[in-house]
């Protein structure tokens, strides 16, 4: 029983670091069309910028390590506008140009954080707190995991209710939905553009900053490896669905973490199996629209 | 530019291949042979494309004299490793040197590999981030069967094609249930199951982060030790050819047409009463088994399988190559493959080099990455030279035949024909212009 319930919270950790990756991916892909390729590095720098400010610092108390999330997400943040504003702007609906510019970039910007920070991992020191663990049902759980767990809960809520409640999370639902009429409305589709590089940037960084202390160090491959099950999970979950991307994010870093144990460390395979199969029974993914 | 509709009905007319449309665009794929920088390799291109339609004497003797020069620079190429040439910059030594030798015979494999990729892309429309699972298996399958059982080379490479067959089956069958940017990322995923089953190591079997060494004794002797390069480097020459008059074959046969078809109006051909799933398996599969052959030929060449070969990053090369070239373009693909490896590999030497130790942080730092300086020199493509390395080309060429002749035509009456190679990507526009162009002159 111990095990199963240190494999769920280690999953939900990891479940709750793949949404904070695919909630972004996933609605930029539903109101844009890009398939962002660079969410990676602004992962990354989100998590040497965390790091940075707990080594500058000095110290590994709470407020340090509030300081990195906020520092890792404004980092993550006004990567991912730049990226918007300079380089996808200007090739609005040329989907593949798109991508490719998000490819390129994240090629250059791996290659330079490996220049800046070296190609090793660093090891990060969190709060005392994340070293101990917490007894529930007989399992001792890492604190860290709820720490994600927490993050990524308010990360949903916060984008749900900013999405239901306010102008402009309506834009950008409805431009989703169908954003030629949005246009055709009279509504400047391109703010809420950048705003959903901006925020998904900003929940990347902040899931670079957990995603260091979850895995206790940092690398410039960091990003990349936590990318592709984050593709995975956007497709599994729907493409342009935040909640299909939750409820996917959880159900595959579960079944992975399973997987790996009872299954002896066929996770990843276990993954791609579970997407060949959702693929062939619902192609548009748990949540997404059939089309 | 047509309209949409316009455009679907010529491709519709093209895919059925009958009418002079198409033969105006093989035409235009000559041309474009012709009239890229790469001289020295034209003549697969002119043999390979049917020849042009009208018996018009100055594009014959045109053609006549590509032809020519392209045969020059074939054989120059063939008897490369027994002259003393330097390229210093470009190469590292005197041409008939192993280390030379290895690097202009990986050039061609990396074209090789861009060629199959361009099926993929360029001719399907099919955007895969999973290109490198067939390379790694071809690398990996040959590496691990020659390993562990005593077959000689030849079966050996049968049998992992015929692993590379149902795998790409397999795989194919199952992503191409969705298209587009999913189709992507599915892909993706498959390759990366790949990736991680190889970094795991079942067994033993694949070496893990090592990789494996190539175990050489049921190898024929002259493909084994340095001294043998050369005939490695004849041996991926002659890969490349293959791949090419392979792919020149498929682009140009009925699937061909259908494949691209499918690319421009996937409807249309389903309105048609044509399987676009079948075909876009087809182009899928064999682009797969090219690739793993050249796999198996790398193998060979690095004589060693490394992680690196089934990684995704080498996907992304492939497709960064096919940009850099120009998409839609066999020609682009090669150029792109050629170019992107020896950058690749003047690059890291710079990277190493004092010059670049001496500099302050700020430029050394970005300058001792190749990866950096490459992925900029590819958004910066992306960005400004839509049509790659040979749309650039041809545009150069283009507004000089412009310059060069008489202003007699403008060509507005031919806007109902040839756009059969207008891609979703912006070269549409410039193989247009050229089709326009050779129509003028045939007529």
């Amino acid at each position: 029983m111990s095990t199963v319930v240190l494999l769920l919270f280690t999953g939900l950790g990891l479940g709750a670091l793949y949404f904070l990756v695919a909630a972004g991916l996933s609605l930029i892909y539903g109101l844009m069309g890009v398939l962002n390729f660079a969410h990676g590095a602004f992962l990354t720098l989100g998590a040497f910028a965390g790091w940075e400010v707990a080594r500058r610092a000095g110290s590994d108390d709470w407020w340090t390590f509030l300081l990195s999330l906020l520092v890792g997400a404004a980092a993550g943040a006004a990567f991912a506008a730049f990226t918007e504003f300079v380089l996808i702007r200007r090739l609005y609906q040329r989907h593949i140009e798109q991508l490719l510019i998000t490819l390129g970039l994240s090629l250059a910007a791996v290659a330079l954080f490996d220049g800046i920070w070296g190609t090793d991992p660093v090891f990060i020191q969190g709060p005392a707190w994340f070293k101990d663990t917490t007894e529930i049902l007989g399992a001792r759980v890492p604190n860290d995991r709820f720490v994600c767990i927490i993050a990524a809960v308010l990360v949903l809520l916060a984008m749900v209710f900013f999405l239901k409640n306010t102008r402009y999370g309506m834009i950008i639902r409805a431009g989703v939905e169908n954003r030629s009429m949005v246009t055709a409305l009279g509504i400047d589709v391109r703010k809420a553009f950048t705003l959903v590089f901006t925020i998904g940037g900003a929940a990347a960084g902040l899931g670079g900053v957990l995603a260091s202390h979850y895995f206790g160090y940092v690398s410039p491959m960091l990003g990349g490896s936590l990318l592709i099950f984050a593709f995975i999970v956007t497709v599994i979950g729907g493409l342009g669905s935040l909640t299909g991307a939750a409820i996917a994010a959880v159900a595959v870093a579960v079944l992975q973490q399973f997987a790996n144990f009872y299954l002896g460390g066929t996770g990843d395979f276990v993954v791609v199996l579970a997407l060949a199969l959702v693929l062939l029974f619902r192609p548009s993914g748990l949540l997404g629209r059939t089309s | 530019m047509t309209t949409d509709t316009d455009a679907a009905d010529t491709n519709g007319t093209a895919a059925a291949g009958t009418d002079s449309n198409s033969t105006a665009a093989s035409t235009t794929a000559a041309d474009g042979g012709s009239g890229n920088p790469a001289g020295p390799r034209r003549t697969a291109a002119a043999a390979g494309s049917t020849p042009p339609a009208g018996p018009h004497p100055r594009l014959t003797r045109r053609t006549a004299a590509g032809a020519a020069a392209g045969l020059a620079g074939f054989v120059l190429l063939i008897l490369l490793p027994l002259l003393n040439l330097s390229l210093p910059g470009v190469l590292p030594g005197p041409t008939y040197t192993p280390g030379s030798l290895q690097l202009l015979a990986m050039c061609m494999l990396m074209a090789a590999a861009a060629l199959t990729y361009h099926l993929l892309l360029g001719v399907a429309g099919l955007l895969s981030f999973g290109h490198a699972l067939y390379f790694g298996a071809g690398v990996y399958g040959l590496a691990i069967i020659l390993q562990n059982l005593d077959i000689p080379l030849l079966p050996a490479m049968g049998l992992t094609l015929l692993v590379v067959i149902v795998l790409a089956h397999v795989v194919g069958s199952i992503s191409l249930r969705v298209s587009g940017i999913p189709f992507a990322m599915v892909t993706l995923a498959f390759a990366q199951a790949g990736s991680v089953i190889v970094g795991r190591n079942p067994d033993g079997t694949t070496g893990g982060d090592e990789g494996l060494t190539l175990r050489t004794d049921n190898l024929p002797d002259f493909l084994v030790g340095v001294v043998n390069t050369r005939n490695l480097y004849w041996l991926a020459l002659a890969v490349l050819v293959v791949v090419f008059v392979v792919v020149t074959w498929v682009e140009s046969s009925r699937a061909g047409h259908l494949a691209a078809a499918v690319r421009e109006n996937e409807l249309r051909v389903r309105v048609l009463g044509l399987q676009p799933y079948l075909v876009k398996l087809l182009i899928f599969v064999v682009s797969a088994v090219l690739v793993s052959i050249i796999g198996m030929v790398f193998l060979l060449l690095q004589s060693g399988a490394v992680p690196r070969a089934i990684s995704a990053d080498l996907t992304i090369t492939l497709l960064v190559m096919v940009v850099l070239g120009g998409v839609g373009s066999r020609w682009g693909a090669v150029i792109g493959g050629i170019f992107y490896t020896i950058l690749d590999q003047r690059l890291t030497t710079l990277a190493n080099s004092d010059a670049i130790d001496a500099l302050p942080d700020i430029l050394r730092i970005p300058l001792s990455e190749p990866l950096f300086i490459l992925g900029t020199l590819f958004i910066l493509v992306v960005l400004f030279l839509p049509g790659g390395l040979t749309g650039a080309a041809k545009r150069l060429a283009q507004r000089r035949n412009r310059r060069g002749r008489s202003t007699g035509h403008d060509g507005t009456g031919n806007d109902s024909t040839g756009p059969d190679r207008t891609g979703p990507d912006r070269t549409g526009h410039e193989s247009t212009a050229t089709s326009r162009e050779i129509l003028e002159e045939s007529a």
